[in-house]
């Protein structure tokens, strides 16, 4: 199965959560979304976004958008204007969990449009 | 009165900062029946209430006025109504300032209404007594134990006075803190004659109005797919064309940059999102995922099937408070050997501060050397290691004054005391600036009296 970026099968948009940020996923087809749900649980996105958030991460399932929505709870450095950091509101931590390199089924690969 | 079937709301601010651009061509360039503006954050908040306690006269979003100003012959010649929460902490003083605006630009007759009751900072200590603990719904504390440095708190009121308003004939709506959705949600409330148990409508509005209420976000700013956004300098901002029946058209102007697609909508959808089941608004609950997108005319995506449920007993509030002092400075450095050289520059920060006695934890520092993947941390990512220049960004925190402002002393120096190569010093010596803490509460409606104004200019 070839290794590619979670950017060739997602989309993604963050923002902030009070002291910590949300990623969502839009997985880019109905194929896409079931091997997500499967392959990209808490524990893999906790362990990708390690240096960037300290807390916990909960995940929620919107199959109807074929979202996953993650929840990463000690993200920001304090969070408002308590942070130091140069991305105190966790803009670009979509862009961040995008970067992931998965091994994708070649069948999930070709079910992604060219675009839209 | 007979509802119309189809109402154009747009929104022309996504936040206090926004371009100025989107207001007036929202005027300009297309019809749209309401104009709404998003000024206020929990920072905002804060920075307004200090400022309303040094002067009586201010305390509201003071771009509103000058966009009133500019944008007065649009919308008195085509009767655009304008919702915004421009008030801040002070809407009667926005108000004065906005009739005073469009007396002076000749446009007399205009009815201007206020809502008020969100702000409830005068009424903490007696609402504390009647037993409100008003607990940080983060960490479970009272209020009580930083009740002394307590600099704002606003009730997030829902949509039904901005709706009272429009009912009674203002074609401008000035709000405090209201939750952003509710910009939206209010006009089409009056429009159609939604009810407050009109759940599934409710809920639709909700939706709608937080799809637009970070303005370009969901016509292709923020947009994953970027290169595929053509004229993103003239991006056109977003419009709601909605339905009695709760279903909605989110579009923009004809002519305009951006794109407006199920994925874009879906960008927006997400952000800031939180169960996506289960959204919690002041006046229905809202469930994301019952929306169903579907592609009708260029630019034009269909929104359909919302569902919501029953609001809670209670509103949140947003309570700002005094929370420390932080100062923050950067320099830049140049190759060769850029990181290597941005590196011993931190170090020689704290060991000169170590010297004058002045430390701080870990958890009080912050060092980055920008251009060196600062933004994305701890992931692998192409030419982190060599780059051929680096933003020192360097910075501490905590309750010291005093050593906040110390540490601003040990930046600037480097340039002639350090390594090679460091410059970009033009911002000067840090100083200590306030940490304004956020304290998100709740606390039951019945206790927050909302109150509809109406003046006219």
């Amino acid at each position: 199965m070839p290794l590619v970026p979670l950017s060739k099968i997602a989309d993604a948009r963050s923002g902030d959560k009070g002291e910590g940020s949300n990623v969502g996923v839009m997985a880019r087809s109905a194929a896409a979304y079931a091997f997500l749900k499967d392959k990209l649980t808490p524990d893999v996105v906790r362990a990708h976004m390690h240096a960037i958030n300290r807390g916990t991460v909960v995940r929620y399932e919107a199959d109807g958008l074929a979202v996953l929505n993650f929840i990463l709870a000690d993200s920001l450095g304090g969070g408002g204007s308590a942070s130091l950091r140069t991305d105190a509101q966790g803009k670009t931590h979509g862009l961040a969990l995008l970067r992931l390199v998965l091994d994708v089924p070649q069948s999930v690969l070709d079910s992604i449009p060219r675009s839209s | 009165m007979a509802h119309k079937d189809k109402v154009l709301v747009a929104n022309g601010q996504g936040f206090w900062g926004d371009s100025l651009l989107g207001p007036i061509r929202l005027c300009r360039e297309g019809p749209i029946d309401y104009l709404t503006l998003d000024y206020l954050a929990e920072v905002t908040m804060s920075i307004l209430q200090k400022q309303f306690l040094r002067d009586p006269k201010v305390g509201f979003a003071t771009d509103f006025v000058r966009m009133i100003e500019r944008t007065a012959p649009e919308l008195v010649g085509k009767g655009i109504k304008v919702v915004a929460n421009a008030g801040g902490v002070n809407p009667m003083a926005c108000k004065d300032a906005t009739i005073a605006a469009l007396r002076s630009r000749g446009f007399g007759g205009v009815k201007v209404a206020v809502v008020e009751g969100d702000n409830i900072y005068g009424q903490l200590d007696e609402l504390l007594a009647a037993g409100e603990q008003l607990k940080n719904m983060d960490s479970g504390a009272p209020l009580a134990s930083v009740r002394a440095r307590v600099s704002s708190a606003n009730v997030y009121l829902g949509a039904f006075p901005t709706a009272e308003a429009l009912d009674r004939g203002a074609q401008i709506v000035i709000t405090g803190r209201g939750t952003d959705p509710g910009l939206v949600l209010g006009p089409l409330i009056h429009e159609f004659g939604w009810k407050r148990d009109e759940y599934d409508k409710l809920a639709a509005g909700t939706i709608a109005g937080h799809i637009v209420e970070c303005g370009a976000q969901c016509t292709g700013g923020n947009y994953v797919d970027w290169r595929a956004v053509e004229n993103m300098a003239l991006i056109g901002y977003p419009i709601v064309e909605a339905a009695p029946d709760g279903t909605f058209v989110v579009t923009k102007h004809a002519g305009t940059g951006g794109l407006v697609t199920p994925r874009s909508i879906l960008h927006q959808l997400v952000y800031e999102m939180g169960d996506p089941r289960n959204y919690i608004g002041p006046d229905c609950t809202a469930d994301f995922t019952s929306i169903r997108m579907e592609q009708v005319g260029p630019d034009r995506v269909r929104c359909s099937g919302a569902r919501g449920g029953a609001p809670t007993p209670t509103y949140k509030v947003s309570i700002s408070y005094q929370d420390g002092w932080k100062a923050l400075g950067q320099l830049t450095i140049s190759g060769p050997d850029a990181l290597d050289k941005a590196k011993l520059c931190a170090e020689i920060v704290w060991r000169r501060l170590a010297y004058d006695g002045v430390t701080f934890s870990d958890d009080q520092k912050l060092v980055e050397f920008v251009g060196a993947n600062v933004c994305h941390a701890g992931i692998d990512v192409p030419h982190a290691s060599d780059p051929s220049e680096v933003v020192l960004r360097i910075g501490v925190k905590g309750a010291d004054k005093a050593k906040i402002d110390r540490f601003g002393y040990e930046l600037v120096p480097l340039v002639t005391s350090g390594p090679p190569g460091v410059t970009g010093f033009a911002g000067g010596r840090p100083h200590a600036t306030e940490i304004i803490g956020f304290w998100p509460a709740l606390m039951k409606k019945d206790r927050v009296a909302t109150k509809v104004s109406l003046f006219e200019s």
